[in-house]
């Protein structure tokens, strides 16, 4: 019993991560109607940012704000550049940009800051907490976690930037007669989003350790989450991202052991689209004919 | 009275297919103009041409500025509101993130007072306040778009076919709380109608569109005494 209470509260502290990496998925589905392959790589490319920012000299919380800012002004100029070019583009164009996108940022990750594994610090105490059920990192990182999640929603429910960037993505023809600045709006959402995906990666990867291809499987589990809850529903990527932690960690104990693990985030996604293709929270499509 | 909006030899289209043949309007300042038609006439066509949601040849003056080429966003916040056809609401957004959507580039403190303004015209809108709006019946959108309209405080409205699809009674209402604005409110109107008496009822200005050129135009009273849009649109 203890065992799998263990293995619950340290599935909430990798749910923790992955609900924030749909929610950035989700973010950008919304807007564009596509989802961003290149996610998990560009918060790979930020946690190398911050890290060699910590190796430069930076206290870690001044490293890591810096990250997110320069995570952010990276989702802009993204959008910017690449994406905005593409708004009107056939569906087969955006998701061969997106994999290039992948490709190249992760890419970029080697060939800045080379292929070998590297060990990333935690600002977290080192020892076990409330006897030994979880580790100080996995309470400090679902603590931050939570905290983001949380400021993300109040941003969209109670600032005016908030409501103009979910007008945008919900109906830009009206948006643009209110006088919303769609594109813009689109460009910030890329923004928030890396910068929601920076803090997951560098939160995650004291636990994985840090290499080019770190989000590669974590992209896969938050993608199995966003899916769970519905891809267009943010708070169900949110509540996604965790069940899937935790079924993750309970399920790699006692199911299928830990080499099997993310086999139940292919399940997961493969089920969910057979089964309810829209998610638990999502909407399901509907279109007369 | 000088023009607050004036189109010089206006064309539009969809890609190949060209909907506007250069039509030659103007809407009065503090005037209520009407664009009238029959379906595929162009009068939507028009209204999206002002906004800057299509692609335009010729010139559109506002207040003494040319805005054709214009990002939507810049007319819009020159003072031109857009109710559209099929009214744009804001589907999955409550009542009030729509009229907060409606007052979005406004920064002056008057919106609260506004909104009680709405109420007023609207009081629906103030019952529907936290449901979403895509729960709302067709008048109460119709209400929701004119509503959130207002609300950006428009120099010029913009008004495509507020009678479509609704109930007759309901139709009626519109129109009479329209007057009230009108009444209360400094502002001009563009509206596009297919109900051509309702329309020459409601503006001092009309003109009349087919298959993308102004055939007739004229104060309304004396375009409703013409005898081939008697026949054509009047239907006595």
């Amino acid at each position: 019993m203890e065992g799998v209470l263990h293995q619950f509260l340290s599935g909430i502290a990798s749910g923790a991560i992955y609900a924030s990496v749909a929610l950035a998925l989700v973010m950008i589905y919304q807007a564009t109607h596509h989802v961003n392959f290149a996610q998990g790589e560009m918060a790979t490319f930020s946690t190398y940012i911050c890290l060699t920012l910590i190796n430069a000299g930076f206290p870690y919380w001044i490293a890591f704000c810096i990250t997110i800012v320069a995570s952010f002004v990276i989702g802009v100029l993204i959008e910017r550049i690449l994406m905005r070019p593409m708004q009107n583009a056939p569906v087969l164009s955006s998701v061969g940009v997106f994999i290039g996108l992948l490709l190249i940022v992760n890419s970029l990750s080697g060939w800045f800051f080379g292929y070998t594994i590297k060990s990333f610090p935690s600002p977290f105490p080192n020892h076990e907490m409330f006897d030994g059920y979880v580790s100080g990192h996995e309470l400090g990182l679902t603590i931050v976690t939570l905290i983001v999640l949380i400021a993300v929603y109040l941003f969209f429910r109670h600032t005016k930037l908030g409501l103009g960037m979910r007008a945008a993505a919900f109906n830009p023809a009206s948006s643009r007669l209110v006088g919303v600045r769609v594109g813009w709006m689109l460009a910030l959402g890329w923004g928030l989003a890396a910068a929601i995906g920076a803090v997951a990666g560098i939160m995650v990867a004291p636990m994985v350790f840090l290499d080019p291809n770190m989000m590669a499987g974590i992209l896969l589990y938050a993608f199995a989450g966003a899916l769970l809850g519905g891809i267009d529903n943010p708070l169900g990527a949110v509540i996604g991202g965790f069940v899937v932690g935790v079924l993750e960690n309970i399920g790699g104990a006692y199911l299928v052991g830990t080499e099997l693990k993310l086999t139940l985030a292919l399940v997961i996604i493969v089920g969910v689209l057979v089964v309810k293709p829209s998610g638990l929270m999502g909407r399901a499509v509907l279109s007369r004919v | 009275m000088p023009a607050l909006l004036e189109a010089k030899g206006l064309h539009a289209g969809y890609g190949e297919t060209k909907v506007l043949h250069g039509i030659d309007f103007a809407v009065a300042e503090g005037g209520v103009t009407a664009l009238l038609g029959a379906n595929g006439a162009g009068k939507t066509t028009t209204l999206r041409a002002i906004c800057g949601v299509i692609k335009t040849q010729g010139e559109i003056w506002f207040d003494g500025a040319r805005i054709d080429g214009s990002a939507t966003e810049t007319i819009v916040r020159r003072g031109v509101a857009h109710v559209p056809d099929g009214r744009g609401t804001f589907m999955e957004l409550t009542v009030e993130e729509n009229m907060r959507l409606g007052a979005y580039t406004r920064n002056d403190g008057d919106v609260a007072a506004d909104f009680e303004r709405m109420f007023g015209y609207f009081p629906r809108l103030r019952e529907r306040y936290h449901q979403q709006a895509g729960t709302l019946s067709g008048g109460e959108q119709q209400m929701l778009a004119i509503a959130r309209a207002l609300l950006l405080r428009p120099r010029l409205l913009l008004l495509d076919e507020p009678s479509f699809g609704l109930a007759p009674l309901i139709v009626q209402e519109i129109f009479h709380i329209m007057r009230r604005i009108r009444a209360e409110q400094q502002m001009s109107i563009l509206l596009v109608e297919q109900n051509a008496s309702l329309a020459l009822d409601f503006a001092e200005q009309a003109y009349l569109l087919e298959t993308g050129r102004i055939v007739i135009s004229g104060p309304a009273a004396e375009i409703r005494q013409d005898e081939s849009v008697r026949r054509s649109y009047l239907g006595y």
